[in-house]
């Protein structure tokens, strides 16, 4: 489990952001999370209801957009969205692909007051 | 007035800002480092106690290990010979950060050691989301685990340098099929410099052993 020290990464940037706009509260953030950055987001925001209190941000809900894995084949440059089995190009059988979406964790933006 | 405020910003850009101080000791001082990730059973250990003692008067190692608690690993790889040996107890999580390895990189001194090896927590998922901050990734795999492994952490096995296949002297025992593995890993992560090794026989190591002389080397000619 790291959705801990995660989620106290998480309270500081929205607090710094909230500060630097003169905000005197924070309600909302919108997160986004890749299925491959291994995070769960229930985990998050039981530990965010215990940190973010007394803090500006203090009941504030988090809002998660989940993205699917999506590979990006170096042969024939196709998108395909690997499966649990297979993560090898469906149309050329190419060797080698990168990862083009999935990863991703970003706090995107916060609701303000 | 309720408003949003765009932020944009990586969640995880504190670890990794810390990540490139410990890249920038390490290079400072001149020591070749690389962070070992597996399951737990891999063979992390064993394969540290066996590549140790080849070092012996080619490299001077310093090794630290992290799990969640006790000091086993530590122990075991200042048995094999390491120099130093620094025990991280994570208390619970799950991988190494780079605050973790900041922290024990000040209880070293660097410019006595070629190699540091780091030993992170045994999990295929969270270590590979928290750079260190260490010049090379190596990943033992093994045999016993299966051949689906690479499906189905993509993550880790896209992001190393090295592949360790450990404990091939187990393979006519188990259902592995090589190719079915070798596919997935070489979708992610092509041309990835890969080892066959066995602690038990002894298959492959002295190969290991060789690159990681030879990365260190390198790596001191050039700074």
């Amino acid at each position: 489990m790291h959705e801990l020290s995660v989620t106290e990464s998480l309270l500081k940037i929205a607090v710094q952001h909230a500060e630097q706009a003169n905000a005197k509260r924070v309600t909302d953030l919108h997160i986004v999370i890749g299925d491959l950055a291994s995070m769960v987001d229930e985990s998050l925001q039981f530990y965010w209801d215990i940190i973010a209190k007394e803090t500006i941000a203090e009941g504030a809900t988090l809002h998660f957009r989940r993205v699917s894995a999506e590979l990006q084949c170096n042969t024939c440059l196709e998108k395909y969205h690997p499966t649990d089995q297979e993560l090898v190009c469906p149309i050329c059988d190419g060797a080698g692909a990168r990862i083009i979406a999935g990863e991703e964790f970003a706090l995107e933006s916060i609701d303000v007051e | 007035m309720p408003h949003n405020i765009s932020v944009v910003e990586n969640i995880l850009n504190a670890n990794d800002r810390i990540a490139q101080e410990n890249y920038n000791r390490l290079e400072k001082a001149g020591v070749f480092s690389i962070n070992i990730l597996a399951s737990p059973g891999a063979g992390k250990t064993s394969l540290i106690e066996q590549t140790v003692p080849r070092l012996k008067d080619r490299l001077r190692v310093a090794a630290i290990d992290g799990d969640i608690a006790t000091s086993i690993d530590s122990d075991r790889a200042a048995a094999a010979g390491a120099l130093a040996a620094i025990q991280i107890n994570t208390g619970g999580d799950c991988h190494l950060d780079a605050v973790m390895l900041r922290g024990a990189l000040e209880k070293l001194t660097l410019p006595q050691f070629d190699l540091l090896i780091v030993e992170n927590v045994g999990n295929l998922v969270c270590p590979a989301n928290f750079k260190l901050g260490t010049h090379k990734t190596v990943l033992v795999a093994s045999v016993p685990e299966g051949d689906d492994k690479p499906y189905k952490y993509p993550g880790t096995y896209r992001g190393v340098d090295v592949l360790i296949v450990n404990k091939m002297d187990l393979l006519p025992y188990v259902k592995f099929n090589m190719d079915y593995f070798e596919r997935g890993v070489q979708v992610l992560n092509p041309g990835v410099k890969t080892f066959h090794t066995s602690c038990t026989t002894g298959e492959g190591l002295d190969a290991w052993t060789d690159w990681l002389v030879e990365q260190a080397s390198c790596y001191r000619s050039v700074h």
